[in-house]
């Protein structure tokens, strides 16, 4: 990503087509998960909010008891764990197992996991040929974009872009009809199962009573990738366990509800182990890698230790006016959305977007359509409070936190705030006649450039409520010094008995 | 029911729009409580905290501690302001359990306007006249922190003469979001755009809301594109009998 935040907002907010794909899909997905929570399901859906906060809350508390958990049941099915630091272990381990199996070619389910750690770049690297197998990351892998959504990586994209992109790289005749694009990439794809070595997934949950990887899905595809090849590789982040099987009837209808408006997903699989004396199907070896990449970090921030209970559902960008208008690709990292605002400063560390966090209005709808409970706006204040700490670190002339230092000073005498306004009155340009203000220079030349800025009043309130009542305001005047004179007379007092 | 209500106006009603305030104390006023305003009050320290500057913020709401010691009730025409002194005072004293047990005490007095009236003074009709075809904005921080939906419809569709439209995506935001609104003035101008692209289809004449941040916003919108259509605190169209 070569140009900054800023700009490739710019960009989306400019490019009409895409504000209309993006807001349209959107709405779909938002829509479809409101017919899903609302009444006469409202008060069951809150409550499985509630009990999937709990679940992930008491798994984190206790994820190392877990983790152990499932390395032991993975092994007794015949798998094998695989415990990855970073994206870089990760991605060492995957070309480690591609070159002992002789792969050279793996087919891959939907896997934000494997964006994160930046795995097919790594693939095609060494020789290995990635071929993503889910519809719309199929077609970012054709057109060579990063996903757009957490759930939806195609959402931008309209059907004659896909058409057009079809016809180029596919060598196909041109043609939007989405029955016959889908099968299209079906052909494409069908050969590329029957001749893979190895099949990569992510995973939705890994429960640790069982060592199972749970994971769903519409397209079956995943089915395939899981079960042709000779190898399966799932790479999980460390936050995807669940205690037992049972946790599953809570998120399993909050995840479907939540993401596409589903009930549940067409397909959900439990894949535990590799494939056993007299089962006809699954892989030959089956590795499990569990990825740290910074969750460990996350785990030990007490505040920010919520943002681990994600489970990648995409909610919270469907709702977000700001996802909503900036699009996936103006976010840095492989997440995007508010929940990615959250997330890739606490996967990156010190040197990421220090502006991300502050891209938010604080509206707080994320919040509120979040299954988990994630408190999103208030992950986003403890992120911007750690931007300005370390900004201002060593910068004693930071503007803005000398600003703030002012305005703090000013706001703790209320006499100076008052003259302050007095002085505001005689200097700022007014129309005279209570008219709002077109222009106005310094910080609010951003705020005037779309809109009008209301001139200070004439009189303020305190000004106001004095004349208002001039009984009221001597009164509240006499009583404070009244009690200041109290306080005085009683120190004094206090002096002579010592 | 002569209860004494302390006003806390805010620092944006103080210096932009006195006659918010003014309409708050003559509602309370009407119905019978004692108003007191006190004149040390400046801000709650939100726009400070929302920076990530929080030793400015915490400064600011030690200030109203002190200020508003010893009220029994305290209410405010900003959601916004009553969720930032409920909901994140406690976290900036942390670390000071006198400041911390102090700010406990304060957060369960105060209330946002139509809070107050509905849930503390059980009142939904007081009996104002203003005629009009209004639509309500719900500013986020008095729906999602505050769950103030019903509260605000509920003293509107009792004022006469008044018809009140809903607007497709009330719940949305409006896109001022304090330093946000020049920090991302692009994102912040469309978020406006939608907002009164939604109004001007219900055809109202006027916008209520409860937070004087989002009217400012909208007003400067309307105002911007020259729209004959009125902004109004609630406590305004409440006041006028």
């Amino acid at each position: 990503m070569s140009s900054s935040f800023h700009e490739r907002i710019d960009v989306a907010l400019r490019d009409l087509t895409l504000q209309s794909s993006i807001q349209s899909a959107t709405a779909r997905f938002a829509e479809g998960r409101r017919d899903q929570v609302e009444e006469p399901t409202f008060g069951e859906y809150q409550q499985l909010r509630t009990a999937a906060n709990q679940i992930k809350r008491h798994t984190l508390d206790n994820l190392d008891y877990y983790l152990e958990q499932v390395e032991t049941k993975v092994v007794e099915h015949g798998g094998e764990v695989i415990w990855c630091y970073d994206g870089d272990s990760a991605v060492k381990a995957i070309l480690r197992i591609a070159r002992e199996h002789g792969v050279s070619l793996a087919v891959k389910s939907k896997s934000m996991t494997s964006e994160e750690v930046g795995l097919n770049e790594a693939l095609e690297k060494e020789g290995v040929e990635p071929v993503e197998t889910d519809l719309g990351e199929f077609i970012m892998q054709l057109s060579g974009e990063r996903p757009y959504h957490i759930v939806a990586p195609a959402l931008h994209k309209t059907r004659a872009q896909i058409a057009k992109l079809f016809s180029e790289k596919l060598g196909i005749a041109y043609d939007e009809e989405p029955t016959r694009l889908t099968m299209a990439a079906r052909r494409v794809l069908r050969d590329k199962f029957q001749r893979a070595e190895m099949g990569i997934s992510g995973a939705n949950f890994v429960v640790a009573e069982s060592g199972a990887v749970v994971l769903v899905e519409n397209e079956g595809n995943i089915r395939l990738t899981t079960s042709l090849p000779r190898v399966h590789v799932a790479l999980a982040g460390i936050e995807k366990i669940i205690p037992r099987a049972g946790d599953l009837a809570v998120f399993l209808k909050l995840l479907g509800r939540s993401a596409s408006g589903q009930r549940l997903t067409s397909y959900t699989s439990f894949l535990s182990g590799s494939r056993r004396d007299g089962e006809i199907s699954g892989p030959e070896k089956f590795y499990l890698l569990l990825l740290d990449n910074g969750r460990s970090r996350i785990l030990a921030d007490h505040e920010k230790r919520q943002t681990l209970y994600c489970i990648r559902c995409g909610a919270c960008s469907n709702i977000c006016p700001v996802y909503r208008r900036i699009g996936g690709h103006a976010y840095p990292g492989a997440y995007s959305g508010p929940i990615g605002a959250i997330l890739t400063p606490q996967f990156q560390g010190a040197g990421h977007e220090p502006e991300l966090p502050f891209a938010s209005s604080l509206c707080g709808a994320c919040a509120e359509v979040c299954p988990v409970k994630i408190d999103i706006p208030r992950m986003l204040l403890a992120l911007r409070r750690e931007v300005k700490k370390a900004e201002t670190r060593d910068r004693p002339f930071h503007w803005e936190k000398v600003g703030f230092r002012v305005w703090s000073w000013v706001m703790q005498r209320p006499k100076l705030f008052e003259q302050l306004g007095f002085f505001a009155q005689a200097v700022l340009p007014s129309s005279g006649r209570g008219e709002w203000l077109g222009s106005l220079p310094g910080p609010l030349k951003a705020w005037t450039g779309s809109r009008d800025f209301p001139p200070l009043a004439p009189r303020s309130f305190r000004q106001l409520w004095r004349a208002r009542r001039p009984r009221a305001a001597t009164l509240e005047r006499e009583s404070v010094a009244r009690s200041e004179q109290t306080t005085s007379r009683s120190d004094s007092a206090g002096r002579r008995h010592a | 029911m002569s209860q004494r209500v302390s006003l806390f106006v805010t620092c944006l009603v103080d210096q932009l729009f006195p006659e918010v305030g003014l309409a708050m104390a003559e509602v309370l006023e009407r119905l019978g409580y004692e108003t007191e305003f006190r004149e040390a009050q400046t801000c709650c320290g939100q726009p400070a905290f929302n920076s990530g500057f929080v030793a400015e913020a915490r400064g600011v709401a030690r200030h109203f501690l002190n200020v508003f010691d010893g009220a029994e009730v305290i209410v405010v025409p900003s959601g916004s302001c009553c969720s930032m002194i409920r909901h994140h005072f406690a976290g900036l004293f942390h670390k000071d359990a006198s400041s911390k047990q102090a700010t406990e005490n304060l957060a369960a007095r105060v209330y946002e306007f139509s809070e107050f009236l509905v849930e503390v003074a059980g009142i939904e009709d007081v009996g104002a006249t203003f005629p009009a075809t209004a639509t309500y904005h719900d500013s986020c921080h008095a729906l999602r922190d505050l769950k103030l939906k019903e509260q605000p419809r509920r003293l509107l569709r009792n004022v006469r003469q008044l018809e009140l439209r809903e607007m497709e995506l009330a719940e949305e935001c409006c896109g001022f979001g304090g330093t946000f609104s020049v920090k991302f003035e692009d994102i912040s101008a469309d978020m406006l755009d939608s907002k009164i692209e939604a109004i001007l289809r219900t055809g109202a004449d006027t916008v209520v809301s409860i937070d004087p941040s989002c009217l400012m916003q909208i007003r400067g919108g309307l105002s911007r594109r020259r729209l004959p259509v009125q902004t109004k605190h609630l406590a305004e169209i409440l006041a006028s009998a």
